[in-house]
């Protein structure tokens, strides 16, 4: 009955979140004991996360805007080369226009790791670490943990294999049951640590046959073929270098509890 | 095995993209450098190497499937740029089906790459920015870890370059190797790529590329409409399609591969896979060589070669004698219901001391036989703009029951006598309502009926994966042709007895 009315109450403030000049919104996660795709100790341990909040919906071009019309120096005929490469927010008009490319509810994307990550610090949050948002995406309207159900997949999956030669979809999914949309099925989202995603700190500096070592011990994980569809987000951040931009990757917020 | 050999690409294309810290575009310059000055202080003890690139840089022609890029004719090695665009796209994988192919050029399989033993290749490949994913691209013709894959890890809307000395002469498939590798292979990310030996190869009369593959959609074999990739099938290595050249009629109808009474001809055939391995034969044409497994050896007059997936081979052959000659996976049921055929036109004088000439291929050929279905094309578009004609109507149903009706009821008409009724001048069909006579393609029709005098006992499928424009127009063509009596049926009167569903079984009530 609880969660019930929750849920309502979720989505009544998610309507809210349309108006444009509110302010983002935030909703608690649980966190916990995770089983990841990727390994805590790179063998079977689950991953351990922190309560944390998550921003409901992932950033819109008005809000990317707003933002670096506040910080100029985010937009893209200042910022430093080092921070963003050529086609950063290049679909848009102007430095500060949207215009037809990009709608304002439409989320944005050609953001690189920097500027996502200099957005949040300007509403008082960070991105994602992997595991919170591999948390939050394992969840659907029911199930906090939906990731056993085909049709979970099956979504994944069909999103992959559309081209993303039309335009995207407006931000506003069906909620999922923590009140968050649009985790899977619209684009890819940055998170904090993409360039670690199978590197451990220990392991960093080892050599060539210990490399494949833990990386054939990470592998291990595919016999879940339920995991293909996860893995393929890892492979894409993998691809990426934090100055990086591209048509489908935009990002969201977290923040701790 | 094959499972572990899978999970284990898998890892380490990942691991190596993440492991080795940061990509392709930083490490790959300097390393390949320190590489190439490496190689040249060693050409005289490595095999295949002929010391440093000399000459110009030569920007490598790339061939589109079926076509073959022209003989290299050159007497040094040089340093050979390779221009390969990653292009995801939706093509049509059968009539009035589409998929969401992966690409290496916009083709599946990807353009043909052709160079000499000793050449230094410098890659690029680039990802298009309409990609949603990322690529790479391991070549079987390099030497190194990975096949370049790990170099060439490339996220949408960027390029990587990497190089390297094509020290082994033979034909090599490529193929992209990012996670999940099957899902990319399965998509269409393959290719050839032939690196001649020095000398070159023996002139002839016409190169062809083909490549098999095997396809894994959630609908059936030529359901209509836009079809998903499919894991789980993939996964149980259930195909929906096995396909020369990525397309049901890539080499047939139009496309068919042409050749001359007396010429020769070389077939450079890959296998893409991800799953099967294949039983490549041209039905009519004994292979005088072939180079199996793409290498220096050649075996002679062979009737049927196996590739295996990720594998290619090289044949050699003369026509004889003019006609269609099928190209098949002889794993046989792939090549008449999975779509594994593709056909060979040789023109030119008979020569009947070699064949008599009296050649029955009907049934063989099936509805992949003609796919030049542009009437079809016509007639929906009319059908959309509402200007159909009874003419247009009867051009598309021509087409479509050469494709569908005619390997029962044969092309004239006139069935199999006591097996397959006939529809020339019937005066089963005459008597018929249009109602029962549209249930007949959409229902099936099963018991004893009597056809012009014979009597036939046997069972017709309900065709329930034509749409109702397709039974409209075949019925409408049937209906016009071979002294039948002449109407029209219309897709909406289709559309009305498909809704009303089949007839209660008579005896059933």
């Amino acid at each position: 009955m609880g969660t019930f009315v929750m849920r309502w109450a979720w989505l009544i403030v998610g309507l809210g979140a349309a108006a444009p000049s509110l302010a983002a919104n935030y909703v608690p996660l649980p966190g916990g004991s995770f089983a990841s795709v990727i390994a805590a100790d790179n063998k079977t341990a689950p991953a351990q996360i922190a309560p944390f909040r998550l921003r409901t919906e992932p950033v819109t071009n008005a809000e990317f805007l707003a933002f670096v019309t506040a910080h100029p120096e985010w937009r893209r005929d200042r910022v430093a080369s080092v921070f963003a490469d050529g086609q950063y927010l290049s679909h848009w008009a102007s430095p500060d226009t949207l215009g037809a490319d990009a709608l304002p509810r439409q989320p944005v994307t050609r953001v690189s790791w920097f500027a996502a990550q200099a957005f949040c610090q300007s509403e008082q949050a960070r991105l994602p670490t992997w595991y919170e948002w591999e948390f939050a995406a394992a969840a659907d309207a029911h199930r906090p943990d939906a990731r056993g159900d085909p049709a979970w997949r099956d979504r994944i999956l069909s999103w992959y294999t559309r081209p993303s030669n039309t335009a995207l979809p407006l931000v506003g999914g069906d909620p999922d049951v923590h009140g968050v949309r649009d985790l899977n099925g619209l684009i890819w989202e940055w998170v904090d640590d993409f360039n670690a995603l199978l590197v451990s700190g220990d392991n960093r500096d080892q050599d060539g046959a210990d490399k494949l070592r833990f990386c054939g011990a990470g592998a291990a994980n595919l016999r879940e073929k339920e995991n293909y569809a996860t893995l393929m987000r890892v492979a894409m951040l993998s691809a990426l270098k934090a100055a990086d931009t591209t048509n489908n990757m935009g990002f969201r917020c977290a923040r701790p509890k | 095995m094959k499972l572990l050999t899978t999970i284990l690409s898998f890892g380490c294309v990942l691991a190596l993209a993440a492991c080795s810290g940061k990509p392709a575009g930083d490490a790959a310059t300097p390393a390949a450098a320190g590489q190439t000055q490496a190689s040249a202080s060693q050409a005289s003890t490595t095999p295949g190497d002929f010391g440093p690139p000399q000459g110009e840089p030569i920007h490598a022609v790339l061939g589109v499937p079926p076509n073959v890029p022209p003989p290299i004719n050159r007497n040094y090695p040089a340093k050979v740029i390779v221009d390969l665009e990653v292009i995801e796209k939706d093509m049509e994988i059968s009539e009035g089906v589409t998929y969401t192919y992966w690409t290496f050029g916009g083709t599946t399989p990807g353009s043909f790459i052709r160079v000499r033993q000793g050449d230094t290749v410098e890659f690029h490949l680039k990802n298009s920015p309409t990609s949603k994913m990322p690529h790479n691209i391991d070549l079987h013709g390099v030497t190194g870890p990975g096949g370049g894959a790990a170099s060439s890890f490339t996220a949408p809307g960027h390029e990587s370059q990497f190089t390297f000395k094509a020290l082994n002469p033979g034909i090599f498939v490529y193929h992209c190797a990012t996670a999940p590798v099957g899902m990319h292979i399965g998509n269409g990310m393959y290719g050839l790529i032939l690196i001649e030996p020095p000398e070159g190869l023996p002139k002839v009369d016409h190169e062809y590329y083909i490549m098999q593959g095997d396809f894994y959609t959630t609908g059936k074999y030529r359901e209509k409409g836009h079809q998903p990739f499919d894991m789980d099938k993939a996964i149980d290595e259930h195909p929906t399609y096995v396909l020369f050249n990525g397309h049901e009629g890539s080499l047939t109808g139009d496309n068919a591969l042409t050749a001359k009474v007396g010429e020769s001809v070389r077939l450079f055939v890959g296998n893409g896979g991800p799953n099967l391995v294949s039983s490549f034969h041209v039905i009519g044409a004994i292979f005088d060589k072939v180079y199996y497994e793409g290498g220096k050896h050649a075996q002679e007059n062979v009737q049927t070669t196996l590739i295996p997936a990720g594998g290619a081979m090289m044949a050699e052959f003369h026509v004889r004698v003019p006609g269609s000659y099928v190209l098949v996976d002889h794993s046989i049921f792939r090549a008449f219901n999975k779509g594994a055929l593709g056909i060979l036109k040789v023109d030119g004088p008979e020569n009947k001391a070699i064949y008599s000439g009296k050649e029955v291929d009907a049934v063989y050929l099936g509805d992949r036989a003609e796919p030049n279905l542009q009437a079809v094309a016509v007639a929906a578009q009319a059908h959309a703009t509402g200007t159909l004609s009874k003419d247009e109507q009867i051009a598309a149903g021509k087409q479509l029951f050469t494709g569908t009706c005619s390997v029962c009821h044969q092309a004239n008409g006139e069935g199999l006598e006591g097996v397959f009724p006939p529809l020339a001048k019937s005066d089963f069909l005459a008597k018929l309502s249009k109602e029962d006579l549209i249930g007949i393609p959409l229902h099936g029709h099963t018991g004893k009926i009597t056809v012009n005098g014979k009597d036939y006992d046997s069972v017709m499928p309900p065709m329930g994966q034509l749409t109702d424009d397709e039974v409209a127009n075949i019925l409408t063509f049937v209906l016009n042709s071979w002294g039948n009596p002449g109407g029209q049926i219309s897709k909406e009167e289709v559309a009305k007895v498909r809704a009303a569903g089949p007839p209660a079984p008579a005896a059933g009530h």
